[in-house]
C-alpha cells in the first residue's frame, strides 16, 4: 500500500490554498484524508501535488446562528455527531455523523472532505439533501453558496471547480429529523442512508423531504413520497403509503456483489419508511 | 485443578502486544537492507509474451528486475505439494511463472529496489505483453466437458479423486429407507484474514555461507525443510528461519509460498538483505484460500428417526495449483468426520478434487471439518423437517452413546472419548431452549420471523499419529519435539516446536512445565519459532500444540523430574525408593520428613556443579522428546442460536449465542474460552458477511476490506460459553484440540437458525453468505412457487 510520488503542501490560509491549487499542477485537496490517502494507496488516485488544509484555523466550528447550525468544512464527524448543538437543532444529522465509517474515520474525516469527494456511499449526501442545506465555498473569483441540490451532479462529482476549497455548511435547524442506513458489511458506506425531515403544525405535515443515499451514483430526493404525505396527519398508514412511492426517485439504481439495485431499491422503501416514522415522532416532539 | 494447570492465568505474551511491542517480520531493519516487490498477473489466465522492465530499470532506486526464468536459471526449484492421496496429479508450480499465468496474482516478475515506494512505483512501470486465455473458476464446473482446461497434463481438471467408506452398506441404507432427504449446497469460499499481512525477510552470509530467513510461517521447520530439499537448496545446516511474532494465521501461514523462496534468493544474489511486505490485497489474492466446495447429499433414515445412511459427493477447488497440503483438506480432515457425533451404520464419501484460475485453497480454520459440520447439520434440519420431529430431539435419538466409546465410525476414525447426551443436554439448559422454542411460537404468532438452530458437531485435531498420516498421503510426520533445559539457577528454558500466532503458547506451556516440575511459573520461558535454537518440530495447525506439543513437554518434564529425584536421593543420602518428588513445593524430600529434603534449584546446581552426582550420572539437567500421538483426539460442541429475520429487510440479527464444548481438560480456561469465542466470530462470518468471489471471466471481485467482509463486533451479541470435560485418553494431559471447535459448530447453528426462521415460508436452503438480499430472493422464489 503505497502511494506514488507527491509532493505535500501545507496551507495556512484559504487564500493559500486556493492559489496552490491554481498555481500546482494535478492537485488534491486533503482534510481528514479518510477518501483521498485510500485511494492513493491503491494508486486509483495519483496526484502530482497534495495541499494539505488540515492546519488552517478556524475552519472546524459547529455554532448555532439563529435558525440555522453553521458547520465548518474542517468539523469532524465525531465533532459533528458528539455536538450539543448539533444533536439539539437537527438529531437526524448528529445521527448520520455518528454512523460513518468507525470511530478512527470519524476521529479525522471531515464535513467538508466527505462533500466534496460526493462518494454515492456518503452518509452526508443525503442529509444535505433532506434537511435544506447550503454549502459555501471559496474560490478564486471569491465566495459562493450552493443549494445541496444543486451541488452533487453524479459519481464523485460536484459543482466545485478545481481551486475551491469548502468553507462552511449552513443547515436549517429541524427537530423533525432523522438518518437510518444499511452499512455494507465490509466497508460500512451506505448501501442505503436515509435522511428524513418532516415539520408538523396542527396535526398535519406541513413539510417534508426526504433523501436517499447509496442507491444511486448520488444521493436523491424522494420528492413524490415526500410530497404525499405533506396536507395530513404523519400517521404510520400514510407514511406507509407515502413511503411506496420513494422508489419513483431511484430509476437508476446501482449494485455491487452485496446487493443489487433491485434490493437497493427494496431497502430504500424500508429505510426510507422508518426515518420518516422516527422524524414524525420527533417534529411532534 | 493444579497450581497452575486449571487455573486463568493471564496471558503473558499480551503486555508486549498490547504496548506494540511485538517483533514483527514488517518491523525488521537490516543494514543495506533491499525492499522486494511483486508484479503480479491481472489476469485468471494469460499467455506471457512478453515482459519490458527497461523503463523499471531506468528508474532511481531500482536495483533488478527478476522474471520467472531468472529464478528456474538460479536453481529454485518448484513449489511441492506435501500431501498426495493415491493417484494425485500435481501441477507444476513455479516460484515466477515463465510463459502462463493461472489466477490472477500469479507472481510474473520480481522488483529489488532501495524502498519499498520507488519498488511499488517500478513494479507499475514493467509492462507484461499478456495473451489472455478463456477460463475455469467453479469447483464442479471445472470437470464439464467442454471446461477450459488449467494443466494441459492433467485432464479434465481432476488432480484427484478420493472415496471413502462402505460402499455397499451405504447403496444398502438407502434401499431400505423409509425417508432420504437431500441437498445440494455451496460452501463458498473465504479469505484468510490474518491482522497480520505475509511477509518474508532475508540475509545472507556469504562468509559462513549461511542464510537467515525470517517468514510469517506457524512452522518453521518445515519451511527449513522444503526451503532446503526444493525449493532453495541451501543445506539445513546453514539455513536458519525464523518465525518471530505472528499476527495470526489461521492455516494461511502453515504454506510454502513464492515469497519466502524469492526473497532469500535475491539476498545471495544481490549480496544484500533483502525483505518483502505483502499488501492487503497481495494477502487477499495470494493467501491460499479456504473451503468452496459443491456438494450433493443424502441422509437415510427409518421412519422413527434413525438414521441409517449417508452418501455424499463432493467437488473441491483446489485452485490453479496443488497448496501445501491442499488434498489433505477435503479427504482425511472431511470425508472422515462425515458420521459427525452420530451412529450411521452406512456412509459413503467422495471427493474430487479440482483445479480451477483461482488462488489455491488449502486449510483455513477448521479446515474440512466445518464442511463436513455443515453438511452434516443441514441434512439432519432437513430429515428433522421431514418427520415433523424436533431437531434437538432427532439429534438425540441418534447420538452415539456414551457407552460406545471408543467408537468406530465408517470412515476410518476411532472417536476416543465423549458424552454428546450430556453435551447437548447442557447446551439446552444453558439455553433454555424449550423456553425459547415457546418464545419463538409467540413470536411467529405476531408476525415475526424467530429461528433457534441448534447443532452437534464433532472435530479430529491434534494431528496426527506419523504412520496413518503417511498411510493418508502424506510426506512428513506429525509428532511434536519438546525440550527442556533447566539452567544452573534452577531457571526453566522450554524450546517447542509448536508456534504461537494468537494462541498464548508462551502461558500456557509454561503453565505445563511449571506444574510438572514444581517451580514458580515466573522461572519458566518458553522459546519458539527459531530453527536456530529449537529442536525439529512440526508447527501449530490442526489444533495439536496442546495435545502434541504439551504432550512432548509432559514427557520430557517426566525425564526432568527422574533425573531430580535420583540427584536428590543422592544428595539426601537416601534410597530412591525412600524420596518423593513434591510437585507443590517443587522439592525433593524424603517420605514422611518433609523437612529433610532439597529444593529443584539446589539440586538443578548440583547437576551442573557434578560435585556429587550418583554413580555414573551424565552431568546436566536437559531434555528432549519428540512425541508421536496414538490417535487424534476428538473434541465436540453443542452450540445453540436463536436469531429474528426482520420481516421487511432480511437482515439477520443473532439475539442469543450458547456454546458449550468438550475440549477435554482445559491447562487455562481463560485462554480456551478465547479460542471459542474467536472461533464462533469466524464460523459466524462464514455465515452470514464473507465470500471471496471470482467472476466468471475469474476477476478476483473480492480484493480488499471494501468488498469482503469478515465479521465485526456488532455482528454477535455476548457468546455464552459453557463447558464439559471428558479427558482424551490418548495424550498425558487429557486434552483435545480447542482452536477449532467454536468455527466449526458456529457456521452450521447460525445457518439452521436462519433456515428455521424461514422454515414457515417455506425455505429449506440458501447457500451462504445470509445476506439479506440472498434471503429475500429465496422468499420471493419460495412464494412463487
Amino acid at each position: 500500500m503505497f502511494p506514488a510520488s507527491f509532493d505535500y503542501h501545507s496551507a495556512s490560509s484559504v487564500a493559500e490554498a486556493i492559489e496552490m491549487l491554481q498555481k500546482l499542477p494535478d492537485a488534491q485537496l486533503v482534510a481528514g484524508g479518510h477518501s483521498l490517502i485510500p485511494a492513493m494507496k491503491l494508486r486509483a488516485a495519483q496526484p502530482a501535488n497534495v495541499v494539505d488544509i488540515a492546519r488552517i484555523p478556524g475552519l472546524d466550528g459547529i455554532e448555532r446562528d439563529g435558525d440555522d447550525l453553521v458547520i465548518g468544512a474542517l468539523a469532524t464527524h465525531a465533532a459533528v455527531a458528539d455536538s450539543a448543538a448539533v444533536q439539539g437543532a437537527c438529531p437526524g444529522l448528529a445521527e448520520a455523523a455518528a454512523a460513518i465509517g468507525d470511530i478512527q474515520v470519524r476521529n479525522r474525516g471531515t464535513i467538508g472532505g466527505s462533500l466534496a469527494h460526493a462518494d454515492p456511499g456518503a452518509d452526508y449526501p443525503a442529509t444535505m439533501l433532506a434537511f435544506g442545506a447550503e454549502i459555501t465555498a471559496v474560490g478564486p473569483g471569491g465566495e459562493r453558496t450552493v443549494a445541496a441540490a444543486d451541488f452533487f451532479v453524479d459519481l464523485f462529482q460536484t459543482v466545485l471547480d478545481e481551486a475551491d476549497v469548502i468553507t462552511s455548511v449552513r443547515i436549517p435547524a429541524a427537530a423533525g429529523t432523522a438518518y437510518l442506513k444499511h452499512p455494507h458489511p465490509a466497508s460500512s458506506y451506505a448501501v442505503v442512508g436515509a435522511a428524513a425531515r418532516i415539520a408538523v403544525s396542527g396535526g398535519e405535515v406541513t413539510a417534508c423531504a426526504l433523501g436517499i443515499g447509496g442507491v444511486a451514483g448520488k444521493a436523491v430526493l424522494a420528492d413524490a413520497a415526500a410530497s404525499a404525505l405533506i396536507g395530513g396527519a404523519a400517521s404510520d398508514e400514510r407514511i406507509a403509503a407515502a413511503s411506496a412511492r420513494i422508489g419513483e426517485a431511484l430509476d437508476e439504481p446501482l449494485g455491487d456483489l452485496y446487493a443489487s439495485g433491485a434490493f437497493r431499491v427494496h431497502l430504500a422503501g424500508v429505510y426510507g419508511k422508518r426515518a420518516l416514522q422516527i422524524a414524525a415522532t420527533r417534529a411532534a416532539g | 485443578m493444579g497450581r497452575y494447570v486449571g487455573t486463568s492465568v493471564k496471558r503473558r505474551e499480551d503486555p508486549r502486544f498490547i504496548q506494540g511491542k511485538g517483533r514483527y517480520v514488517a518491523n525488521l531493519s537490516l543494514p543495506g537492507m533491499t525492499h522486494v516487490a511483486v508484479k503480479r498477473s491481472p489476469y485468471a489466465h494469460a499467455r506471457i509474451r512478453g515482459i519490458d522492465a527497461s523503463a523499471a530499470l531506468e528508474m532511481e532506486g531500482v536495483l533488478r528486475v527478476f522474471t520467472g526464468q531468472d529464478f528456474k536459471d538460479g536453481g529454485c526449484g518448484s513449489l511441492p505439494c506435501g500431501w498426495l492421496v493415491p493417484d494425485t496429479q500435481v501441477p507444476d508450480r513455479p516460484i515466477v511463472v515463465i510463459d502462463r499465468v493461472r489466477h490472477v496474482g500469479d507472481s510474473v516478475a520480481v522488483v529489488v529496489a532501495e524502498n519499498p515506494y520507488v519498488a511499488a512505483d517500478a513494479i507499475e512501470a514493467i509492462d507484461v505483453d499478456y495473451e489472455p486465455l478463456p477460463v475455469t473458476v467453479d469447483a464442479r464446473g471445472a470437470t464439464d466437458e467442454d471446461a477450459v482446461q488449467v494443466h494441459e497434463e492433467i485432464e479434465g481438471n481432476v488432480s484427484y479423486t478420493w472415496g471413502l467408506g462402505d460402499e455397499e452398506a451405504c447403496r444398502k441404507a438407502f434401499a431400505e429407507a423409509d425417508e432420504v432427504v437431500e441437498l445440494e449446497l455451496v460452501n463458498q469460499r473465504l479469505i484468510p484474514t490474518a491482522m497480520e499481512p505475509r511477509a518474508a525477510a532475508a540475509q545472507w552470509d556469504a562468509a559462513a555461507e549461511e542464510m537467515t530467513v525470517w517468514t510469517t510461517s506457524q512452522n518453521p521447520h518445515p519451511i527449513r525443510l522444503l526451503l532446503s530439499a526444493f525449493t532453495l537448496g541451501i543445506p539445513e545446516s546453514r539455513l536458519r528461519v525464523i518465525s518471530p511474532d505472528v499476527g495470526g494465521g489461521f492455516g494461511s501461514k502453515i504454506f510454502h509460498y513464492p515469497e519466502e523462496v524469492i526473497v532469500p534468493w535475491v539476498a545471495r544474489e544481490i549480496g544484500r538483505p533483502a525483505k518483502w511486505v505483502a499488501t492487503r490485497t497481495e494477502s487477499q489474492q495470494t493467501d491460499s484460500h479456504g473451503r468452496d466446495h459443491v456438494s450433493v447429499a443424502r441422509l437415510a433414515m427409518k421412519s422413527d428417526g434413525t438414521f441409517t445412511g449417508l452418501d455424499v459427493e463432493t467437488w473441491a477447488n483446489q485452485g490453479a495449483y496443488l497448496s501445501t497440503f491442499a488434498p489433505l483438506i477435503p479427504t482425511a480432515l472431511y470425508i472422515t468426520l462425515l458420521s459427525g457425533n452420530y451412529r450411521i451404520p452406512g456412509i459413503y464419501g467422495k471427493v474430487y478434487g479440482t483445479l480451477t484460475h483461482t488462488v489455491p485453497v488449502d486449510a483455513y480454520r477448521g479446515a474440512g471439518r466445518p464442511e463436513a459440520a455443515y453438511l452434516v447439520e443441514r441434512l439432519v434440519d432437513l430429515a428433522a423437517a421431514r418427520l415433523g420431529r424436533d431437531p434437538l430431539d432427532l439429534r438425540r435419538q441418534n447420538l452415539i452413546p456414551k457407552e460406545d466409546f471408543p467408537y468406530q465410525t465408517p470412515v476410518a476414525f476411532l472417536y476416543d472419548s465423549g458424552d454428546y447426551e450430556k453435551l447437548m443436554g447442557t447446551a439446552a439448559e444453558r439455553a433454555d431452549y424449550a423456553g425459547m422454542r415457546a418464545a419463538q411460537k409467540q413470536a411467529r404468532a405476531a408476525g415475526g420471523l424467530r429461528g433457534v438452530g441448534v447443532v452437534c458437531c464433532i472435530e479430529a485435531s491434534g494431528p496426527a499419529p506419523s504412520a496413518v498420516a503417511g498411510s493418508l498421503g502424506s510426506a512428513v510426520g506429525f509428532w511434536e519435539s519438546g525440550e527442556i533445559r533447566v539452567h544452573p539457577t534452577g531457571q526453566v528454558s522450554v524450546f517447542t516446536g509448536s508456534h504461537s500466532h494468537g494462541q498464548g503458547h508462551e502461558t500456557t506451556f509454561a503453565q505445563v512445565v511449571a506444574e510438572e516440575l514444581g517451580v514458580p511459573i515466573e522461572s519458566v520461558e518458553v522459546v519458539h519459532g527459531d530453527t536456530g535454537r529449537v529442536n525439529f518440530g512440526m508447527g501449530t495447525y490442526g489444533s495439536r500444540s496442546a495435545c502434541v506439543g504439551g504432550s512432548s513437554l509432559v514427557r520430557s518434564a517426566e525425564k526432568v523430574r527422574a533425573k531430580v529425584l535420583r540427584i536428590g536421593a543422592h544428595l539426601l543420602e537416601a534410597a530412591e525408593e525412600d524420596v518423593v518428588y513434591d510437585q507443590d513445593e517443587g522439592r525433593v524430600h524424603v517420605k514422611g520428613a518433609p523437612d529433610r529434603g532439597k529444593a529443584f534449584g539446589e539440586i538443578a546446581f548440583a547437576a551442573y556443579t557434578a560435585h556429587n552426582l550418583p554413580e555414573g550420572m551424565e552431568p546436566g539437567l536437559n531434555f528432549v522428546s519428540f512425541y508421536d500421538p496414538s490417535n487424534f483426539t476428538f473434541p465436540a460442541s453443542s452450540h445453540i442460536c436463536e436469531v429474528d429475520i426482520c420481516p421487511e429487510t432480511y437482515e439477520v440479527g443473532i439475539r442469543r449465542y450458547v456454546a458449550v464444548d468438550d475440549v477435554g481438560k482445559v491447562i487455562n480456561p481463560m485462554i480456551v474460552e478465547g479460542q471459542i469465542q474467536g472461533g464462533v466470530v469466524q464460523g459466524v462470518g462464514q455465515a452470514l458477511t464473507e465470500a471471496g468471489v471470482y467472476s466468471d471471466d475469474g476477476d478476483f471481485m473480492t480484493p480488499t476490506l471494501l468488498e469482503y467482509a469478515p465479521p465485526r463486533a456488532d455482528l454477535l451479541p455476548g457468546i455464552e460459553v459453557d463447558r464439559i470435560e471428558t479427558p482424551s485418553p490418548h495424550n498425558p494431559l487429557g486434552v483435545k484440540g480447542a482452536g477449532e471447535m467454536g468455527t466449526i459448530a458456529a457456521t452450521a447453528v447460525v445457518a439452521n437458525a436462519v433456515l428455521d426462521a424461514l422454515a414457515p415460508l417455506g425455505v429449506t436452503h440458501v447457500d451462504m453468505p445470509l445476506t439479506p438480499e440472498r434471503i429475500r430472493n429465496a422468499v420471493e422464489a419460495a412464494r412463487g412457487a
